[in-house]
C-alpha cells in the first residue's frame, strides 16, 4: 500500500512513546548508571569507568554461561523448527479436528512459565514422576537432579514440549494461505511430495518461519523461569544460562556494577542478532507486499 | 491430505503434549500419601481436598485474583495505546517511523532479567511497588510493541479507500476510527488482546520482583509455598491445574483466529 507522508501521525504514536519510554528508557538509564560506578554500600557511588565491562568481557564464568546459552538455543532451534514444520504439514486442514488440534496445541503456550517448570519437575522426578519412573523401569539410569546430561535432556525436551506448537501454528497459518490450485497444478505435473514441499510449501512459509525463528531465538536466549524451577541452574552450574546467572548476580549477590555491565552486553548481543533477522524479514515483506 | 500417516503423527504429537499435563491433573486429585508412597497411573483414593485447600484459603485464591487483575489491566492499557499507533504505522510515513518501529520491537527483545532490578527501584521510588498497576505497566514493556506489531499487520490488510470514503462522507477521525475502522479489524483486536493476555499471564520474573503481599501473583504464591511447607505435591499440582483454566478459556474464544494471530497478521 502506498503510504502518504504525514508528520502529524506522530500524535497517534505519542501515547505509546510516553508509556514505553517510562517503562524502558528510565530503567535502562539506571542500568547504564550502575554499570560505570562502584559502591561500598550506604548508597555511595564512585566512578568506575569501564572496569565492569572489562571484567564481564573477560569473565570465565560468563563465557561459560554464554557458551551454554548458545548451545541451548542452537539445539532447541534445530529441533523445534523442523519438528514444527513436520507437525504443521500433518495437521488437518479444516473442520472439527483442525479446531481441536489448534486448541490442544496452543495449551502449553498459555501455561505460566513456572508451572511449565513444575509440570516437568513432577513428570521427570525419579520417585513420583511418570517419566522418571518409566525410564528407571526400562533400566536407564536417569536422574536430572544429579546428572548434567539428564538435566540438559530434560530442559531441552521441556522447551520442545513448550514451544514447538508455536512454530507449528505459524507454519500452519502459512500453509493455509496456499490456494488449492497450486496443489492441483503440482499433481498434473506429477510433482513428487518433496518437490511440492520444496517449491510450493516452503516458499509460502518463508515469512512466518522467519517470525518463528526470531521469536524462538529471542525467547530462548532470555529463558529464565523454566530451567530455574526444574534444575535451579544445576547440577553444579551445568544449566545456568545467561538470565539465571544475571539474576543470581543482581538480586542474589547484589553485585550491581558487574550485573549492569553484563546486562548491557547481553541486551546488545540480542539486539544485534535480532536486527539482522528484522532487516531480512522486512526486506522479504516488501517483496511479498505489492 | 487424508492419510492415516498424518493422523498418526498428530496423535503422537498431541500425546506428547498432553501426557505431562495429564500427570499434573492426575496428581492434583491424589492425597500426598498416595503420591509419595505408591505409584499409580490414576488416583485410587480420589480426593478434592487439594482444591478445597486452595479455594478456601485467601492467601491462595487471592493469587489468582491478583494475577487476573494485572493481566486484564495490562491488556486494556496495551490495546488502548497500541491502536492509534498501529494506525499511524500502517497508514502514514513520518519522520523517523522505521527507527521508532524498530526501537519499539527492541523492547520486546529485552531480557526481563535485565529489567528486574531497575524496575524494582523505579516503581519503589514512585510508590507503586506491590500494586497491580505496577505489574501491568511493567508488562507493557513487551506487550505494547507486540500489540502494535500485530495490529499493524491486520490494519494493513484493510484497503485505504475505506478511510478516504469515510472522510468524504464527513466522518471525523475519532468517529471513523471507532465506528467503522475498529469493527473491520475486530479479529485483529481480539488476537492482539489474546497475546497480551497470554504473555502477561505466563510471565513470572517481573511480576514476582514487583510484588510482595497485596498484588502477589499466583505463580509466585506457588513457588513460595513449596519451599515453606516442604513437599505438598498435591496442593502444588492443584494450583498448577487451576492456572491452566484461564488460558484454556481464552483459547476457546480465539480458536478461529489463532493461527493467523501467531503469524502476527502477516499471512
Amino acid at each position: 500500500m502506498e503510504k502518504s507522508w504525514n508528520n502529524r501521525a506522530w500524535f497517534l504514536v505519542l501515547p505509546v512513546l510516553a508509556l514505553v519510554a517510562f517503562s524502558a528508557v528510565v530503567p535502562l538509564m539506571t542500568v547504564v548508571n550502575y554499570s560505570v560506578q562502584d559502591t561500598f554500600g550506604n548508597n555511595e557511588f564512585f566512578w568506575a569507568g569501564l572496569e565492569w565491562f572489562e571484567e564481564t568481557v573477560t569473565s570465565e564464568r560468563i563465557h561459560a554461561a554464554l557458551g551454554r546459552q548458545v548451545l541451548f538455543t542452537a539445539i532447541i532451534l534445530a529441533i523445534e523448527v523442523p519438528l514444527g514444520i513436520f507437525v504443521a504439514l500433518h495437521m488437518p486442514k479444516k473442520g472439527f479436528w483442525a479446531s481441536l488440534c489448534l486448541i490442544l496445541m496452543a495449551m502449553p503456550l498459555l501455561i505460566p512459565f513456572n508451572v511449565v517448570g513444575t509440570i516437568w519437575q513432577i513428570f521427570g522426578r525419579v520417585d513420583i514422576g511418570l517419566l522418571g519412573r518409566t525410564l528407571t523401569a526400562l533400566g536407564i539410569d536417569y536422574n536430572y537432579t544429579n546428572d548434567w546430561l539428564d538435566a540438559w535432556v530434560t530442559v531441552i525436551v521441556m522447551d520442545v514440549w513448550h514451544w514447538t506448537s508455536l512454530v507449528a501454528l505459524l507454519c500452519y497459518a502459512g500453509l493455509q494461505s496456499i490456494p488449492e490450485a497450486y496443489y492441483q497444478a503440482a499433481k498434473i505435473d506429477q510433482a513428487s511430495r518433496w518437490a511440492v514441499f520444496r517449491y510450493i510449501e516452503l516458499p509460502k512459509m518463508r515469512g512466518v518461519l522467519l517470525i518463528a525463528v526470531l521469536l524462538r531465538f529471542m525467547d530462548s536466549f532470555m529463558i529464565y523461569t523454566e530451567p530455574f524451577v526444574v534444575t535451579g541452574g544445576g547440577p553444579g552450574n551445568s544449566t545456568t544460562f545467561l538470565s539465571i546467572d544475571l539474576v543470581k548476580m543482581a538480586i542474589g549477590q547484589f553485585d550491581l556494577g558487574p550485573a549492569a555491565a553484563f546486562s548491557i552486553i547481553y541486551f546488545l548481543v540480542i539486539l544485534l542478532i535480532s536486527w539482522v533477522f528484522y532487516t531480512v524479514m522486512t526486506n522479504l515483506d516488501r517483496e511479498d507486499r505489492p | 491430505m487424508k492419510r492415516p500417516g498424518s493422523a498418526l503423527v498428530m496423535v503422537l504429537y498431541l500425546l506428547f503434549l498432553l501426557i505431562p499435563i495429564y500427570w499434573l491433573v492426575n496428581m492434583s486429585f491424589k492425597t500426598n500419601a498416595e503420591i509419595t508412597r505408591s505409584f499409580t497411573l490414576f488416583p485410587h483414593d480420589l480426593t478434592f481436598q487439594n482444591y478445597r485447600t486452595i479455594l478456601t484459603d485467601p492467601s491462595w485464591y487471592m493469587g489468582y485474583v491478583n494475577s487476573l487483575t494485572y493481566v486484564v489491566l495490562n491488556t486494556a492499557i496495551s490495546i488502548t495505546v497500541a491502536l492509534p499507533a498501529a494506525y499511524a504505522f500502517s497508514r502514514y510515513r513520518f519522520l523517523g517511523d522505521k527507527h521508532l518501529f524498530f526501537w519499539l520491537l527492541t523492547n520486546r527483545m529485552a531480557p526481563p532479567a535485565v529489567f528486574a532490578l531497575p524496575f524494582f527501584q523505579l516503581y519503589s521510588s514512585v510508590g507503586l511497588f506491590d500494586t497491580h498497576i505496577a505489574v501491568a505497566l511493567a508488562h507493557c514493556l513487551f506487550n505494547v510493541p507486540l500489540a502494535v506489531w500485530i495490529l499493524e499487520g491486520f490494519m494493513s490488510g484493510v484497503p485505504k479507500e475505506i478511510d478516504e470514503t469515510a472522510y468524504i462522507d464527513g466522518y471525523s477521525f475519532p468517529r471513523f476510527f471507532v465506528k467503522i475502522f475498529m469493527p473491520l479489524i475486530a479479529s485483529g483486536i481480539g488476537v492482539a488482546a489474546f497475546f497480551c493476555f497470554m504473555f502477561s499471564w505466563v510471565e513470572l520474573l517481573l511480576s514476582r520482583t514487583l510484588t510482595s503481599v497485596n498484588a502477589k501473583p499466583i505463580a509466585a504464591t506457588m513457588t513460595r509455598t513449596v519451599s515453606a511447607s516442604g513437599l505438598d505435591w498435591g496442593v502444588l499440582a492443584a494450583a498448577g491445574v487451576l492456572t491452566l483454566i484461564p488460558g484454556g478459556l481464552v483459547i476457546w474464544f480465539v480458536r478461529n483466529y489463532i493461527a493467523k494471530g501467531f503469524a502476527l497478521g502477516r499471512v
